[in-house]
């Protein structure tokens, strides 16, 4: 089974349809087909192989000097294509009510989607990250606890490959033995970075991040992950055996052709094909989940990209893994029995609780950093070391005026000079030019550093999302009215963020860039930008307050389950990407189980 | 009206529509290159969309690249590794942002040529170096211009970002900051002894 075009697949039964094929996507068609379940994927966008990864290209050849557009939104050479900010004639809404602020929603329109271009971190939430609710009686509770998904999470990690160390520290998991790969060595700043936010009393360690730092151990980790079941044992013992660890260069956000980190299209599309279990169909726009007449899910409805014909496709079970938002979207766009308010959303939940994560960042120079012997320091592309949140005694004991954590990432070093490298030397120079601008360059170049908070945002009710009432995209489809608010605890992390970041400059010797911002609504970005897109249509116990039980599985439509970051009640300042893969295993290896006892 | 129609008209209305309006006309032939281009092709300036300079306005690019970045005995002028070329490129590219910085390159390159003619009463090609330097240096820091020279000084604080931004992507502007990198390892070992002793980590 492989790639196939939307007629053929419209004349086929599957088991499953997958809509979206990366993080959630990617991993659920894995698990399932590993599982010998059928499967079909439905893709928005088109069909993208990694190695059309533009890798060692540099800026002198590209338009622009490779720099950002509205058609490539985080450079030309970034690995997205058909996504950005703004997707040509798929618009959304955002509603300008009273208190209201920017959101913004990234969209991927690619075999793969936004696992292309990722920053590959990859960090598992902890036990409180599970039981928010029970610890400060703010935000919701999931109806599973970290002991539910550790299982999944030493699974992915040992079948992506996560870079890491096990530092022992609160709500910062240690994983399995076996399961990291070595982290990669600390460059200058980092290990800087690491002396001066010791001296200030929180811990610089190991990053954690989906690179390849040595070849998978595919002669031990099949029997892992698949115990019981050789033909997957041996698939994925095969797959391993052709991806080559990472060669230490190149921008991880370009795509890999060598496959040495993760991208869902190097890492669960090509085992989840070589099963001979699933079928691709690209560029099919799905518009809405059908129904028989019992109730229970039939298929999808989709437009196909190329003919613009719409098109159905039936299996016994499907699961939404569009991104969150998109999943929502497909929901409320299907109507039951005239249902103005979308399928499987009788607790009026669906749409709500929308989340993102608390980003700030804060740039400074570092004299002692200047006219360093010149070295490699392009490593893995990605942070090598991280700060994870230290401060819940302090939150505990009532000393912080937020509740929840951030940890935060940083960068330096001697990087390939991009078009702004030196973009704004003015605010260390003086307004030099001539014959000492290129000293003031060569001095300067390499003695920057960038620090940026990833913060927990607790879901509120003012963050939703409903149909827009008139506007529709290209294909007809309705699309979304986003509604965003942060809340004081949001934006006063924020304005911590800040601060701890100037100290952090300071306390190296550093001059901070711009003036720390202390008001935490300037201090944090707007809603979207971070691109932790959580929520929606959130799990729990109970019908009334829930889309979907424990399972993913919707209350109301017993074979429609979730698979991407919507059923999350909480996002953690942990990156989601690891914790939907962990997730979206387990819900795989529930619908296997379910499948093969004929409950479904 | 259909394109075809309104370029005729406009071609015969070229005598008293302002200058604007036509700029837009020209703008228009230049396309953005979409959310899928070719990643793998090598680009030139003028390949995607018409560039704008004239040679007039080309010779004063030269020299205020040159100007701000000159050759040394590391690297060569800006000019020298196809600066001019980008600046080109840039200001006629069909984004907000371009557009943006092509209105302020072009007058700030007219600006540049009258307060030439003003001081020293020649084009702003003909004076010599020390002269246009007496112009830089009224306009080459923002926070210290005097208000007649605001609005060079923005012009130039940009065009030195544009110079800068095409000197050091450029190969040989790498080399002058001596990056190593882009280059396949066996392994990756962090920094060595003398950059740890350097900074006081060994």
């Amino acid at each position: 089974m492989p790639f196939i075009n939307a007629r053929a697949a419209a004349h086929k039964d599957y088991d499953v349809i997958v809509v979206g094929s990366g993080a959630g996507g990617g991993q659920i068609a894995y698990t399932l087909t590993m599982e010998g379940v059928r499967v079909l994927m439905l893709e928005a966008g088109r069909k993208y192989d990694a190695s059309e990864a533009a890798m060692f290209q540099t800026p002198d050849v590209a338009p622009l000097r490779g720099m950002d557009t509205p058609d490539k939104s985080f450079g030309f050479y970034d690995a997205t294509i058909d996504g950005g900010w703004q997707v040509p004639g798929e618009p959304y809404s955002v509603g300008t009510g009273e208190g209201e602020t920017p959101f913004r929603w990234w969209r991927s329109r690619m075999l793969g989607g936004r696992t292309n271009h990722w920053g590959r971190i990859s960090l598992r939430n902890g036990p409180y990250d599970f039981k928010p609710q029970s610890r400060d009686g703010l935000g919701i509770n999931w109806p599973i606890a970290y002991e539910d998904l550790a299982p999944y999470y030493d699974k992915v990690e040992m079948l992506v490959g996560v870079y890491g160390a096990n530092d022992g520290l609160e709500n910062t998991p240690d994983s399995s033995p076996g399961c990291l790969l070595p982290p990669p060595e600390p460059i200058v700043s980092d290990l800087l970075v690491q002396k001066h936010s010791a001296k200030l009393g929180f811990p610089t360690i190991a990053g954690h991040r989906a690179v390849l730092t040595q070849a998978l151990d595919w002669r031990t980790a099949p029997a892992k992950l698949h115990p019981g079941n050789p033909t997957a044992q041996k698939i994925i013992a095969q797959d391993m055996q052709k991806r080559v660890p990472c060669f230490w260069a190149t921008p991880c956000g370009n795509g890999c052709s060598i496959r040495a980190n993760y991208q869902s299209t190097t890492v669960h599309l090509p085992p989840a094909l070589a099963s001979g279990k699933l079928d691709i169909v690209t560029d099919a726009m799905v518009a809405e989940v059908t129904l028989h007449k019992n109730g229970r899910a039939s298929g999808v409805r989709f437009v196909d990209r190329h003919s613009g014909k719409t098109l159905e496709v039936h299996a016994r079970a499907v699961v939404l893994a569009a991104s969150a938002f998109e999943s929502v979207r497909i929901l409320l766009n299907s109507h039951p029995s005239g249902s103005a308010e979308g399928l499987a959303n009788s607790s009026g939940r669906l749409g709500r609780y929308l989340m993102d994560t608390v980003g700030s960042s804060l740039g400074g120079q570092v004299p002692i950093l200047e006219n360093l012997p010149p070295h490699n320091e392009e490593g893995a592309s990605g942070g090598h070391l991280y700060v994870p949140w230290w401060g819940y005694k302090a939150q505990a004991a009532g000393k912080l005026d937020f509740p929840r954590g951030y940890h935060i990432e940083f960068g330096g070093g001697r990087r390939m000079p991009d078009f702004d490298t030196l973009e704004g030397l003015e605010w260390l120079t003086g307004g030099s030019y001539g014959a000492k601008l290129k000293e003031d360059a060569r001095r300067y170049y390499g003695s920057f550093v960038h620090f940026s908070g990833r913060g927990e945002m607790i879901p509120n009710e003012k963050s939703y999302c409903e149909i827009d009432p008139t506007v529709k995209d290209r294909w007809g489809i309705p699309v979304l009215r986003f509604h965003w608010q942060w809340s004081e605890h949001e934006t006063r992390q924020a304005a911590h963020m800040q601060k701890t970041f100037a100290d952090l400059i300071e306390s190296m010797g550093g001059r901070v860039r711009n003036r720390p911002e202390a008001d935490g609504t300037k201090a944090i970005s707007a809603g979207g930008s971070i691109i932790h897109e959580i929520g929606g249509a959130i799990m729990g116990d109970d019908p009334q307050t829930s889309v979907v039980n424990k399972w993913c599985q919707t209350w109301e439509v017993s074979n429609l389950f979730l698979a991407d970051g919507a059923p999350f009640p909480s996002n953690a300042d942990k990156n989601p990407t690891l914790t939907i893969m962990a997730n979206a295993w387990r819900v795989g290896d529930h619908i296997a189980g379910r499948m093969r006892r004929r409950e479904l | 009206m259909d394109r075809r129609e309104t370029i005729k008209w406009m071609l015969a209305a070229s005598a008293v529509i302002p200058l604007a309006q036509l700029e837009a006309a020209e703008l228009a032939r230049g396309r953005p290159y979409g959310t899928d281009p070719d990643l793998q092709r090598i680009y030139h300036a003028g390949d995607l969309w018409p560039l704008t300079l004239t040679g007039p306005q080309r010779d004063r690019c030269i020299l205020l690249c040159d100007t701000i970045l000159p050759a040394d005995a590391v690297s060569p002028s800006a000019s020298q590794v196809g600066v001019v070329d980008l600046i080109d490129e840039w200001i006629s590219a069909p984004y907000p942002v371009q557009r943006n910085d092509r209105d302020l390159v072009l007058k700030g390159l007219d600006w540049m040529d009258s307060e030439a003619q003003r001081r020293f009463s020649k084009p702003l090609v003909e004076i010599a170096t020390q002269q246009v330097h007496q112009i830089c240096d009224d306009i080459c820091f923002v926070p210290q211009a005097k208000p007649e020279f605001l609005e060079a000084a923005r012009f130039f604080a940009r065009y030195r970002d544009l110079t800068t931004g095409g000197f050091y992507t450029s190969p040989q502007g790498r080399a002058d900051l001596r990056y190593i990198g882009n280059t396949p390892l066996p392994r990756f070992d962090g920094p060595p002894l003398e950059v740890l002793k350097k900074v006081g980590l060994a």
